[in-house]
């Protein structure tokens, strides 16, 4: 199996997509490492659904608050502009419409965008803001492996877990690639150094649209 | 003359029968109702219907919160959004010893808000079409596929704040709001447990967050744990 980029490099090239001013939602696990990688010229305000727009970053040994935490229950802190808000007000931000982008992990995506991220079968269901996110944030970045541990493909031509959000993701960065979400489907546009189209298209069961050439994440 | 202090949890929550319904404000272990869930476990309520984002919360080895009663065997039915933050409500799920009602975040929320608002459902698109909006009632709205959400209201509410007065009124800090707000306006009884309490007038009326007419019950709470350092 083809390592590709680390979680690392992978939170590296998502937080590209952070714009000036933007309102940020960050999933559970992979996606905070997003937080360590936006430039400081940019005013960013990060979203988390217990009530805070705003966060800093995880919470210092001594700057630990029992009540200030993230939406993974661990200890933040806040930023210049920050607001505190209960639970209603924080889902209106994001079923509103108001929050430009979230970043999320998942089980499976479709080749079309739709997003399996709450169960699978065996497992007890639990979702959180997951299905709020998916329905009320415009753009939605996937961040995840490739493939299952096993070596399985994650991107499917339809998804066999249970759906979280139908044709709601807008952009997919693996261990391997970037891949855009369109209207005809998935589209390659860019690779991990090291990783071939060739060696994307062997682990994934969806169809891609191949572009002429790919640039290579630097 | 209105005095809605009492001087103990227990006191505070003695009329609380088994089979009661009860929400817990609370998201992980920030503003939960840390002594009232001790209290209650220590009165040896049983059969209990709990409300909450979830069941409880691990650090560590250990589990917090909501978890002592869910663990004693005391909850019959979880209604809340992410039931896998403890190992112990996992089990007893798998051992088919509790009933789970999972409700997406924002729909659980907003259900509350809209009991103690008055407001008889909504319609969102949260859900619709998944497995969690099975057997729902679906409309289109403006072109989109919308789910009709029932209020849910409850016996008691159990919240917390970090202060509040004689007449009820509470205030929050950081993001130790999230659902105690919205749970203080849907029960029929509210319990608030406070870190301090405010003298009559103490508590500036534009910083008020849930104003005394939510709440009927003012306890200061007896113990706080500090789980983070």
């Amino acid at each position: 199996m083809i390592a590709g980029m680390s979680e690392k490099d992978m939170a590296r090239r998502a937080a590209m997509e952070i714009r000036d001013g933007f309102c940020v939602n960050l999933g559970i696990g992979m996606p905070t490492l997003v937080l360590d990688f936006v430039p400081s010229d940019k005013t960013v305000f990060f979203h988390t659904e217990n009530g805070l727009l705003g966060m800093g970053g995880f919470a210092r040994k001594g700057e630990a608050h029992p009540d200030l935490v993230d939406a993974a229950k661990q200890p933040v802190t806040y930023v210049k502009g920050a607001s505190f808000f209960p639970s209603d007000v924080s889902f209106a931000m994001i079923r509103g419409g108001h929050i430009d982008l979230a970043i999320m992990g998942a089980y499976q995506v479709s080749g079309n965008g739709d997003l399996a991220n709450w169960t699978a079968q065996g497992m007890m269901p639990s979702v959180g803001g997951a299905m709020d996110i998916v329905v009320g944030i415009g753009k939605i970045i996937v961040m995840m492996m490739h493939t299952t541990k096993d070596g399985r493909p994650k991107i499917v031509k339809s998804l066999t877990y249970p759906v979280t959000g139908f044709r709601c993701v807008s952009m997919i960065i693996t261990n391997l690639c970037v891949l855009e979400v369109t209207e005809k489907g998935l589209v390659l546009k860019e690779l991990a150094p090291g990783v071939s189209a060739k060696d994307v298209l062997a682990c994934t069961e969806a169809d891609i649209v191949m572009p002429k050439e790919q640039k290579t994440i630097s | 003359m209105v005095n809605k202090i009492y001087r103990e949890s227990l006191e505070a929550i003695r009329d609380v029968k088994d089979g009661a319904v009860i929400m817990f404000g609370g998201f992980g272990l920030s503003g939960i109702p840390q002594n009232l869930i001790r209290a209650l476990y220590e009165q040896g309520t049983r059969d209990i219907t709990v409300i909450s984002n979830n069941p409880g919360s691990r650090l560590g080895d250990t589990e917090y919160g909501l978890a002592i009663l869910f663990k004693a065997g005391r909850v019959r039915k979880f209604i809340g959004s992410f039931p896998t933050a403890t190992k112990s409500f996992k089990e007893l799920y798998e051992q088919g010893k509790v009933e789970l009602e999972l409700v997406p975040q924002g729909t659980l929320a907003e259900r509350i808000r809209a009991k103690g608002a008055g407001i008889g459902g909504f319609y969102v698109r949260t859900g619709a079409g998944t497995l969690l909006g099975s057997g729902k009632e679906t409309r289109t709205i403006q072109g989109a596929r919308y789910i009709l959400e029932q209020p849910l209201g409850a016996d008691f509410a159990f919240v917390k704040a970090y202060r509040g007065d004689v007449y009820g009124n509470l205030v929050y800090r950081y993001t130790g709001a999230n659902f105690n707000p919205l749970m203080a306006m849907a029960a029929d009884i509210t319990v608030a447990e406070v870190e301090e309490v405010a003298g009559a007038g103490d508590i500036d009326p534009n910083t008020i967050h849930t104003p005394g007419i939510f709440v009927d019950r003012v306890v200061k709470g007896e113990r706080y744990d500090r789980w983070y350092e």
